[in-house]
C-alpha cells in the first residue's frame, strides 16, 4: 500500500466519522460536499473534515482507496458509507439515522426528522 | 468537455442492456445531469456496489479535472 492510502487508513480508522470533502465543514467550496457537510453540521455530528483540495496526493488516493470516482466521501468506523447522492437518501429514508445508532455516533434526532419533514 | 444525454445514456447502456435508464439535464449545460438506473442485476447489491458498477460503465468520465462529466447525480435501484 502507498503512503498515501496508509494515511487514509489510519484517518479512518482513528476517526468514527471522516468527510472527505471539497473545502471545509465551515466553508465547503463545492455543492456536494456542502449538502453533506450541510447535513452532518445541522445534525450536529461530530466529525472530522479532510478537505482534499488542500492535498492533491488524498484527492487522488481516496478515490483509489474506495473504488469511488468522485468527491464527497462518508466514512464511519472506517466503511465508505456513499457520496452525495447516497448520503442524502440515507438521510430522508432515515438509514443515515440507524447507521449512527448502530455505529453509536451521536447526533440530534430532531434536527434529523427537521430535514426529512423540511424535504419529505 | 461536455457530453449529451444520449452519451451518457449509451455507456451506461452498454453495461446494463436491459436497464430502464432515464437521464435529465439538470441545468442545459451539458455538464449537470442526474441519471436514474433501474436494473435486476442490483438486486441483492448495496448503493455502492450498485453505483460503482454505473461509475465502471462510465469508463473514467467522471474522473477529475479532466473527465467530461462534472456531476452526475446517481439514483439506482432494483426493479
Amino acid at each position: 500500500m502507498s503512503e498515501t492510502q496508509v494515511q487514509i487508513e489510519e484517518t479512518i480508522k482513528s476517526n468514527s466519522v471522516v468527510l472527505y470533502m471539497k473545502g471545509t465543514k465551515e466553508m465547503p467550496q463545492c455543492g456536494f460536499s456542502s449538502r453533506i457537510a450541510g447535513v452532518l453540521n445541522y445534525m450536529d455530528v461530530d466529525y472530522k473534515d479532510i478537505n482534499v483540495l488542500a492535498d492533491d496526493a488524498i484527492r487522488q488516493g481516496i478515490k483509489e482507496f474506495a473504488d469511488w470516482p468522485t468527491i464527497p466521501q462518508l466514512y464511519v468506523n472506517g466503511e465508505f458509507i456513499g457520496g452525495c447522492d447516497i448520503v442524502t437518501e440515507m438521510t430522508l429514508s432515515g438509514e443515515l439515522d440507524t447507521l449512527f445508532s448502530d455505529n453509536n455516533v451521536a447526533f440530534d434526532k430532531d434536527a434529523a426528522d427537521k430535514i426529512r419533514e423540511a424535504n419529505g | 468537455m461536455a457530453m449529451t444525454a444520449q452519451e451518457i445514456e449509451d455507456l451506461i447502456r452498454a453495461e446494463f442492456p436491459d436497464a430502464d435508464i432515464t437521464i435529465k439535464d439538470l441545468r442545459g449545460d451539458g455538464n449537470h445531469y442526474a441519471a436514474e438506473v433501474i436494473d435486476a442485476s442490483f438486486r441483492g447489491k448495496n448503493r455502492v456496489q450498485q453505483q460503482r458498477s454505473v461509475y465502471a460503465a462510465l469508463k473514467g468520465k467522471m474522473d477529475g479535472a479532466h473527465g467530461e462529466l462534472h456531476a452526475l447525480a446517481l439514483t439506482t435501484k432494483a426493479p
